[in-house]
């Protein structure tokens, strides 16, 4: 470890584990272990987590108690121990069930999948860990998720919500979304291709009425007219909540980090004016908001020295009143005791802490890292690319330090030297940027907007100039 | 006294060789080049001329200590030979020369470097056959090792060490190594020096001159009392103690004798009668190269699967890697060697194969031929990697001249070989997406893109090759999409051009 103050957090807890961690977590107001220097007794900063403080938002139509926390299952843990979506490892059902049983026993109710998510097996990992639980004791969110031409038949679409009751072993859905509406070069020419030209909204409705669906919704991602669009006839909908990125970088800089996204304040400020409870997906930014360059992680660390970076994230967004459950992907148990501990209660983030991180948000943003959230929505890459291993390597290299901009001395030799030797560990040579042909078959799966084809053509040079220029 | 002193100058040569034969990053080269660069049969080839002349002087003074200090072959039969004596004493015993074989050996090789048959060159040649033996069978064993110590960097966040990729070069020239290994070693352990003495045409050379040194090991009559022990302690086979004689165009100076001998009758001085005689061995490294086209499948043990893997499918989940199929090597009319080689005659006329830039070769672009002609020596290929413009490595290294020193600008300039395209492969044409990889990543801009229908400014493009402009440094075959086989590939040059 030593002078690499690596906070990538997964890789973090992963190598480290629980130990190194105490440092960092939060204690909790009200049973605070700390206060005994006099009785010599062993002082943990790492306190139980109660299993009865977990804080609950009431859904205003079907008086649901949700928990402020919810499970986002796209990142289920694999067999050699990284997540679902990377490699071709199977995922660890043992481990989930752990998870989710550890997750409930804390009072999250609430579990958010997909037919897409974990190359198509998050729904059955999460079904068999979920089954062992009584059916009322939880709430599962899960998405039509008909993204290939293939499946906007009206057919194939309702085969997808079909297999979804299967494979989760269910007769109902408590929370089902229209997935990521606004994405596609035309977003709203893409939303009626796969809801509307072949009536699977309509279908949809149906099934909220028949109640085999109880709350019905939509997750976006995008061109904002999309996001307008199905807001202008909420009365006619009754949208029962609608799901947004939320996070204190997105509340002003989303435009910034992406042209095509809009600011989180005015997605949440359209829901709250219309009552809709609002559920956040990336509010940690698929874990950048926790991979911070260092000098934000000691900023936010002055400030509440016994808090993990991440809090920081999961506070601001449960701090909004009508936001209903925030998502969490937690891959790991280090993860989920982190975010219970931060919403086992919820500390409210005071107007003087959200000045705080918005003047952290400016600040973040002089930091030039690529705004990709590892969702892993690009993959696989025909032709074999690792899109998300490179992107976030070089953001990892940004927040360290070791992008040089200089050509020689001591300090590009070395930043140099960092750069390329941990680039061929974090992503095997023959799937680095230079084997991207530009293809482009990438691009409009980001839910970011990434141009991905031109920032892997920038890395490319980045490092080609790199090998060249040896200092 | 003189036999330690020799001991610790060949342990020291020894360890220091085999590192260069084993650091694949160049370090201990910028040190220890010269190591391999004052070898007598690459300083001959490379017409290197203070060096041979500096060998000849020492070996006149001295005897031929080349052969048990400098010598890398000669001093791993000694480390034999020692295990050989541990096991038995006094295992050795009086023969005499074979000097119609070592004319023969010498005759062939003179044959083979005239006509340019490198692969005989290669496998006579001793220093190249110890490098062979290090880089072939050692030198996986240490990269295993430094990959060990990379896995530790990397989990304690240290740059310290990378991991390198451990693949089987040639199978051909490992096998030759390892042959050549258990024979020398069987050899040395029971009779000492018997390659040097017969069959190693440097040896030969050497004892020529050696007859006639300044220095060398001479038995007093007066105080030797005829028991043999010399002789049985003599790992040449040269010492005639019956009749008090040393054969010293055998005698490789090792000082065993003195040490072993009781009676103190054997002693390293000066010769007192004739006068040293003059005998430059002239070796003319002037071939006629004999390699016009060569047609040949390497034997890479290359996983095959399908070629389809590559193919855009559609995608309907989240997340996974695609399969990516090994390359294949292509069937190339002529082949490539790296810049500085000249020519394919140049460089097969000089090179003993030693694999010394196959060692350094950062980019896994280098490896052995498994072409008769030219056997063992080194040749380019670009499935794994491709010539680097910044990487002049193996021009460094190179003790023969086969690889002529040239600077990273002038290797931008070198023609070695020109590109070709495969119409069949290009992926614009067969997966009807947009690419460019080859144009993108040419360092001196020979590809252009261009529609691939006439007239036709919005279709795909497909690239065209300036072959004037083309170096051949294989950046297009190495980064093409296409798999097993790439839609563009390079053709060797039979001699290199300046552009």
């Amino acid at each position: 470890m030593s002078d690499r103050k690596d906070i990538s957090r997964r890789n973090f807890l992963k190598r480290i584990g629980a130990g190194t961690v105490a440092v960092s977590a939060a204690t909790l107001p009200g049973c605070d272990s700390r206060r005994n220097p006099v009785s010599g007794e062993s002082v943990t900063a790492l306190p139980d987590i109660p299993k009865d403080r977990m804080t609950y938002r009431t859904n205003p139509t079907t008086g649901d108690k949700v928990s402020l926390l919810g499970y986002g299952c796209m990142r289920w843990p694999t067999i050699e121990g990284g997540s679902a979506r990377e490699g071709e490892s199977n995922i660890d059902q043992d481990m989930v069930n752990r998870l989710v049983d550890t997750a409930i026993e804390h009072g999250v109710n609430y579990f958010d999948t997909s037919p897409a998510y974990c190359k198509g097996f998050s729904e059955r990992a999460t079904g068999i860990a979920l089954k062992r639980h009584p059916r009322d004791s939880y709430f599962i969110a899960t998405k039509l998720s008909n993204f290939a031409p293939s499946t906007w038949s009206r057919e194939a679409s309702i085969g997808m919500y079909r297999n979804s009751l299967k494979e989760l072993q269910t007769d109902y859905i408590d929370y089902m979304l229209l997935h990521a509406i606004g994405m596609g070069t035309d977003g709203m020419r893409e939303f009626e291709s796969r809801y509307m030209d072949n009536g699977i909204l309509d279908f949809l409705l149906k099934e909220r009425e028949a109640g085999r669906i109880r709350n019905l919704g939509f997750s976006y991602h995008g061109d904002i007219k999309v996001f307008d669009y199905l807001l202008s006839r909420h009365d006619e909908y009754k949208w029962d909540f609608v799901q947004i990125q939320l996070n204190y970088l997105d509340w002003h800089h989303a435009k910034e980090i992406n042209p095509r996204n809009t600011d989180a304040e005015y997605l949440y400020g359209e829901l709250e004016k219309r009552g809709i409870p609002a559920i956040i997906m990336e509010p940690l930014l698929g874990g950048r908001l926790s991979n911070l360059h260092d000098h934000v992680v000691s900023r936010l660390k002055q400030a509440e020295p016994e808090r993990s970076v991440a809090s920081w994230a999961f506070r601001f967004a449960g701090t909004w009143p009508g936001v209903l459950t925030v998502l969490s992907g937690m891959t790991y148990m280090e993860h989920l005791e982190d975010n219970l501990r931060s919403f086992c209660p919820l500390k409210p983030l005071t107007e003087e802490e959200n000045k705080f991180l918005f003047d952290t948000a400016d600040l973040m943003m002089q930091y030039p890292t690529i705004p990709c959230n590892d969702c892993k929505y690009c993959m696989p890459c025909p032709y074999g690319l690792d899109i998300p291993g490179i992107l976030l390597h070089y953001n990892k290299c940004v927040n360290e330090g070791n992008v040089p901009d200089s050509h020689d001395g001591e300090e590009y030799r070395r930043a140099r030297r960092a750069f390329l030797v941990d680039y061929d560990r974090s992503v095997p040579k023959l799937r680095q940027a230079n084997h991207c042909i530009g293809c482009g078959q990438c691009a409009p799966h980001c839910p970011q907007a990434i141009d991905i084809p031109a920032e892997l053509h920038r890395i490319d040079g980045f490092v080609e100039r790199l090998k060249q220029q040896q200092a | 006294m003189l036999k330690k002193i020799r001991q610790t100058l060949a342990v020291i040569f020894l360890a220091l060789i085999t590192l260069l034969f084993l650091d694949f990053t160049g370090t201990v080269h910028a040190w220890f080049g010269w190591m391999a660069k004052i070898q007598f049969l690459p300083a001959v080839l490379a017409l290197n001329l203070g060096v041979v002349a500096g060998l000849v002087v020492l070996t006149l003074i001295l005897g031929r200590v080349y052969c048990s200090v400098i010598c890398p072959l000669g001093v791993m039969q000694d480390v034999f030979a020692r295990f050989g004596r541990m096991a038995r004493k006094n295992r050795y015993s009086y023969s005499p020369a074979k000097n119609a074989l070592r004319i023969l050996m010498l005759a062939l090789m003179a044959v083979a470097l005239i006509a340019g048959i490198g692969s005989v060159v290669a496998l006579l040649a001793p220093y190249s056959a110890y490098g062979r033996i290090v880089q072939s069978l050692l030198s996986p064993l240490w990269m295993w090792g430094d990959n060990l110590l990379a896995s530790w960097a990397e989990r304690s966040g240290s740059y310290a060490f990378y991991s390198v990729d451990i693949w089987l070069k040639s199978v051909g020239t490992l096998a030759v190594a390892a042959t050549t290994f258990v024979i020398l070693g069987v050899l040395a352990w029971r009779n000492g020096r018997t390659y040097c003495n017969t069959v190693c045409p440097v040896g030969t050379i050497l004892g020529v001159l050696s007859k006639y040194s300044l220095f060398r090991p001479v038995i007093d009559t007066s105080k030797c009392n005829g028991c043999g022990l010399c002789a049985r302690n003599c790992k040449s086979a040269c010492i005639d103690s019956r009749n008090h004689r040393i054969d010293y165009s055998r005698c490789v100076s090792c000082m065993d004798c003195i040490d072993k001998c009781h009676k103190g009758a054997i002693a390293y001085t000066l010769r007192r009668s004739d006068k040293t005689t003059d005998k430059q061995p002239e070796e003319s490294p002037a071939g006629s190269g004999a390699d016009s086209s060569r047609r040949q499948f390497m034997v890479a043990a290359a996983a095959i699967s399908a070629s389809a893997a590559v193919k855009a499918q559609e995608k309907t989940v989240d997340g996974g890697l695609a399969v990516i199929a090994d390359k294949k090597v292509p069937e190339r009319k002529t082949r490539i060697v790296p810049p500085g080689a000249v020519g394919l005659r140049n460089f097969s006329s000089h090179c003993t194969a030693c694999q010394l830039c196959v060692t350094v070769c950062p980019n896994q672009v280098l490896r052995p031929s498994s072409d008769m002609l030219t056997f063992m020596q080194p040749e380019s290929s670009y499935e794994r990697g491709y010539c680097r413009p910044e990487c002049v490595k193996c021009s460094e290294v190179c003790p023969a001249g086969a690889i002529r020193p040239i600077s990273v600008a002038e290797k931008s300039s070198v023609q070695i070989g020109h590109a070709v395209w495969v119409k069949a492969n290009c992926v614009p044409l067969t997966d009807g997406v947009e690419c460019g990889n080859c144009a993108r990543h040419c360092p001196v801009g020979a590809i252009t893109m261009v529609p691939s229908e006439k007239g036709r400014e919005d279709s795909l493009k497909i690239p065209v090759v300036n072959a004037e402009r083309c170096i051949g440094c294989g950046a297009c075959e190495n980064l093409c999409p296409s798999r097993p086989f790439s839609a563009i590939y390079v053709e060797g040059h039979e001699n290199h051009r300046v552009i």
